[in-house]
This record gives structure tokens, C-alpha cells and sequence, in this order.
């Protein structure tokens, strides 16, 4: 079985200038991987670094050192060290992401904000339209809403165009940042019917997800962050 | 992917005198890439802009521009006509004031035309065609085209300014604070026009703002200046989410949440 995402001894701390240059230690010496049609959800209690994680691997924070390594285009790249050009190309092409609020883009209607990953990918604006449609209605977003621009959406409203946005691709890669976190149970339900496409896809997920229910729906592994928590290793160290 | 930078910036360093403008500027801008450069002001990203788009000498430093022919050529060794020329039809320059940018005693029409005349349009028809097209591009209705931008307002002289500079599908565009002095409303406008605009045509960007919302939503990537250095640069998104220097995280979590 191929394996799109693998992860290998990473580290990452914060060092907080504003604070007299404190280093808040994240995560020591992670190394995991996910299989094509697999679904890792990280887990462990908040706080621990799993969000951090997730942005690693999307490459929103830097890495101290380790290597982040993804298949794409037929070979492999190091996100730890890639130039931004390349990660945006992977984030075209490669790796897909639903994160936990929608960042708005002033004027841009719901449908289009959906559509956008698939344009940008060179299709043509009216086969976008009608991916994104179907998607949002599957859903459940109610069609006044598609032409409307998210900034005044409620929060389960934005979180089902950001789903969407995230699931229209056909990324060989998929992390999930709580997709779930402020929808009902029927969109719940939804949601993992669509991971679960995903899965037979071949596609390599990745999420976090803190509602039990659609945990166990989904999980095929779960990664114990804290494993990787450095605080842990210090306490370890002292004992 | 293409494999060849539009712009190779080495070195760039502009003194005044004894003070620093800026120094050691050196970046690849790709095809297709916007770049902000953000800083508070006198941090040097306008003088790094004006060296960059040849409209100031830096004292030392190249810039090799990729021409349409697939040469590259060094800006500061072409003659001033060569310049001129590149500026007119290549490249594009959006100031934060419209009234630098465009002819204000002239029509609307006329400022968008000048431009294609430049490249050697010269069918009446033709030119005024294009400008009404550009002027519905930039959400100006074509009835104001005999107006002059002393008639408009300060956000459709800022509109009228992108389709001047537009209008001859440059390759490359810089822009000097681009939705400074407009009301917020007037910005998201404008933003998203540029966003949808830089993405249809292509095109490539470099971005001075001191906002980093715009800086956000315009560009792949940033540069952080500050006395006149580079202190940060990187995929906009990993500086704005995860700062290293100390001024950029002072400047990140200066921003006001609304």
C-alpha cells in the first residue's frame, strides 16, 4: 500500500519574544505515517500539540528539525525544508486541508469560495460550480445561502462550506482540523459518510477530531500525541 | 511549474547618504507569484519597491528581468528608452495616490487607451472597445467613460488606475500601498477585484502594504522589513501563523481582532 505522508523525528518549539524570549517546547521527535485509504486521528488531551501538528504538516508553522515527506507529482518533497513555491503547489495538487473556522475573502459568494480549489486547479468555472452545488447540498447548506458570501454565515454554516472547499479535490492527502466541531448530528452523519468516500478512494487522511461518535466512526489508528510531548520527557528524565 | 524566475534580485542595497534605505535585498519572483512586503513606515519597503521597479538607482545590486523574448536582461544596464518602454508595456506600477498614476485632466476612456497606444494600438474603435471592457473589468459603468478621475471618487480612481495599468496584460505589477486612504468597504472591493484579477490574468505582484490583512489575502509570500532589512520571508501564511523574529511577532499580534 503507498504511503502519500510520512513524518519523521520532528520537533517544534515557540519562542515567544514578547515574553522575555520564553521556549514553549510543542512536540519532540514525532515520526509517524499514513497509508493511501487510511484515516489517523490524533489524539490526546487539548493543549498537547495536535493542531500544531496538523499545521506542520501543512506547513503553516515551521518545523525546528525532521523532515516532513510527501509524494507529490511522482516524487517526494520535504515540506520541512520545500520554498513556498513548492508548498503551494502541493497544497494545489496534493494535499488538502479543512480547517477549524473559515478564513473569509470579502465578497466571494459560498459557492465560489467551494469552487475555488478546483479552479485554481485549471477547471473551468461552471464544472466547479456544479461539483461545489452538490456538495453543499449533500450538506444540507440551504440554496439562499450559495450566493452569499460566508462572512455572516453561523458557525455550522461556514463550517459546511469549509468542508466542502476541503472535499471537492481529489488530494491524494486530507487533514482535518475538527471538521465536525459545531455541526448537528445529521450533518455529523454526513461528514462521515464523505471521509469514509474518501477512505475508499485511496485518499490519506489525517484529522482531529474530539466528538467520540464520529471518532470511532472514522479512526482506522489513533496517534497519542502526547507520546510526543517533550514536558512528558523531562518529567520522565526527572523521575 | 514554471522553471524560470520572472525576476532575480541580487544584492539590492539603496543608501542615502550616510542613512540606510534598504540593504541586501535579494529574492526570485516566480510567474504567477505575489509577494507583500510589509513594515511600518520608514521600514524601507518603498524605497526597495521604487529600486526594484527602476524608478530609484539602488547603490549596489542587480535585477534581471526575464523578457518576453526569454532573455534575461539587467534593468540598470538597459538605456532609459528600453526602461520606459518595459515600464509601459511589461510592467505595471499602482500608487497609493491615483492622482500619481493617472493623467487627472484627461477621460477616464483616454487614461486606459494611452496605454494600449503605447504598444502601437492606434483604431479609434478599437481602443475605446477595450476601455469600456477594462472599465466594466474594474466595476466602473461605461457611461462615466468621458469623465475625468477628477470626477470620481478616491476608490474608482483607484479602480481606474488598476485597468490603466492593466489594460496591456503586463506580466508584471507592482503596487505601493494599493487600498491605503480607502474606507474599509471601499478596500474589500478593491481586494477582491485585485485577488480575482491576479488570478485570472496570471500575473505577478509585489505588494507593499503596512497591512497585514491585505498582505494575507493578496500574497504566497512575505517579506518583513525593518531598518531598512529583510528580518523574515516566507509562505505567507507560516509568517502570519508562526512568527520567529521579535518585531514580526510584535507586529502579528498587533493586529486587532474585529
Amino acid at each position: 500500500m503507498a504511503t502519500p505522508l510520512v513524518v519523521s523525528e520532528v520537533f517544534k518549539s515557540f519562542v515567544m519574544h514578547l515574553r522575555d524570549g520564553i521556549r514553549l517546547p510543542v512536540v519532540a521527535d514525532v515520526s509517524f505515517s499514513v497509508a493511501s485509504g487510511e484515516c489517523v486521528v490524533l489524539g490526546g488531551p487539548s493543549g498537547i500539540g495536535k493542531s500544531s501538528l496538523l499545521k506542520m504538516t501543512y506547513g503553516n508553522y515551521a518545523v525546528d528539525g525532521g523532515q516532513i515527506l510527501v509524494v507529490h507529482k511522482d516524487s517526494i518533497v520535504d515540506l520541512a525544508t520545500a520554498d513556498p513555491r513548492t508548498v503551494i503547489d502541493v497544497r494545489r495538487h496534493t494535499m488538502g486541508y479543512v480547517s477549524q473556522f473559515l478564513r473569509t475573502v470579502p465578497r466571494v459568494s459560498a459557492i465560489d469560495v467551494v469552487a475555488e480549489p478546483l479552479t485554481a486547479r485549471g477547471e473551468s468555472a461552471t464544472v466547479a460550480r456544479e461539483r461545489a452545488a452538490e456538495l453543499l447540498s449533500r450538506l444540507n447548506l440551504p440554496k439562499e445561502l450559495w450566493q452569499l458570501p460566508p462572512a455572516t454565515f453561523s458557525g455550522g454554516e461556514q463550517q459546511r462550506v469549509n468542508i466542502a472547499r476541503g472535499f471537492i479535490t481529489d488530494h491524494a492527502i486530507l487533514l482535518l482540523d475538527e471538521p465536525t466541531a459545531s455541526l448537528d448530528a445529521r450533518n455529523r452523519a454526513v461528514v462521515v459518510e464523505l471521509i469514509e468516500a474518501k477512505k475508499k478512494a485511496g485518499v490519506a487522511l489525517l484529522g482531529i477530531f474530539h466528538d467520540d461518535e464520529v471518532r470511532e466512526a472514522v479512526a482506522d489508528r489513533i496517534l497519542d500525541v502526547s507520546a510526543f510531548s517533550p514536558r512528558k520527557a523531562l518529567a520522565a528524565a526527572d523521575a | 511549474m514554471t522553471e524560470t524566475p520572472l525576476l532575480r534580485v541580487k544584492d539590492i542595497s539603496k543608501f542615502y547618504g550616510k542613512r540606510i534605505g534598504c540593504r541586501n535585498v535579494s529574492f526570485d519572483l516566480w510567474p504567477g507569484e505575489v509577494l507583500a512586503i510589509v513594515g511600518e513606515s520608514g521600514s524601507g519597503k518603498t524605497t526597495l519597491l521604487n529600486c526594484l521597479s527602476t524608478r530609484l538607482m539602488p547603490t549596489t545590486g542587480s535585477i534581471e528581468y526575464h523578457m518576453r523574448d526569454g532573455q534575461y536582461r539587467e534593468l540598470f544596464h538597459m538605456n532609459e528608452a528600453e526602461r520606459r518602454f518595459l515600464m509601459r508595456t511589461d510592467w505595471g506600477f499602482v500608487h497609493q495616490n491615483p492622482a500619481d498614476g493617472l493623467r487627472m485632466t484627461v477621460s477616464a476612456g483616454a487614461n486606459v487607451g494611452e496605454r494600449l497606444m503605447a504598444v502601437g494600438d492606434r483604431h479609434y474603435g478599437n481602443i475605446r472597445a477595450t476601455a469600456i471592457d477594462w472599465l466594466g473589468r474594474v466595476e466602473i459603468n461605461a457611461d462615466r467613460i468621458d469623465d475625468q478621475p477628477r470626477a470620481f471618487s478616491g476608490g474608482m480612481r483607484q479602480r481606474l488606475q488598476i485597468a490603466r495599468n492593466l489594460v496591456t496584460s503586463p506580466r508584471l505589477v507592482f503596487m505601493d500601498e494599493p487600498t491605503g486612504g480607502l474606507d474599509v468597504s471601499v478596500q474589500a472591493r478593491l481586494l477582491d477585484l485585485v485577488r480575482g484579477l491576479v488570478q485570472d490574468l496570471g500575473l505577478s505582484a509585489i505588494v507593499v502594504t503596512h497591512d497585514l490583512a491585505v498582505a494575507r489575502l493578496l500574497s504566497h509570500r512575505m517579506m518583513v522589513m525593518k531598518d531598512g532589512n529583510v528580518i523574515e520571508h516566507g509562505l505567507t501564511d507560516r509568517v502570519l501563523d508562526d512568527p520567529h523574529e521579535p518585531y514580526t511577532q510584535l507586529l502579528v499580534s498587533s493586529i486587532l481582532q474585529v
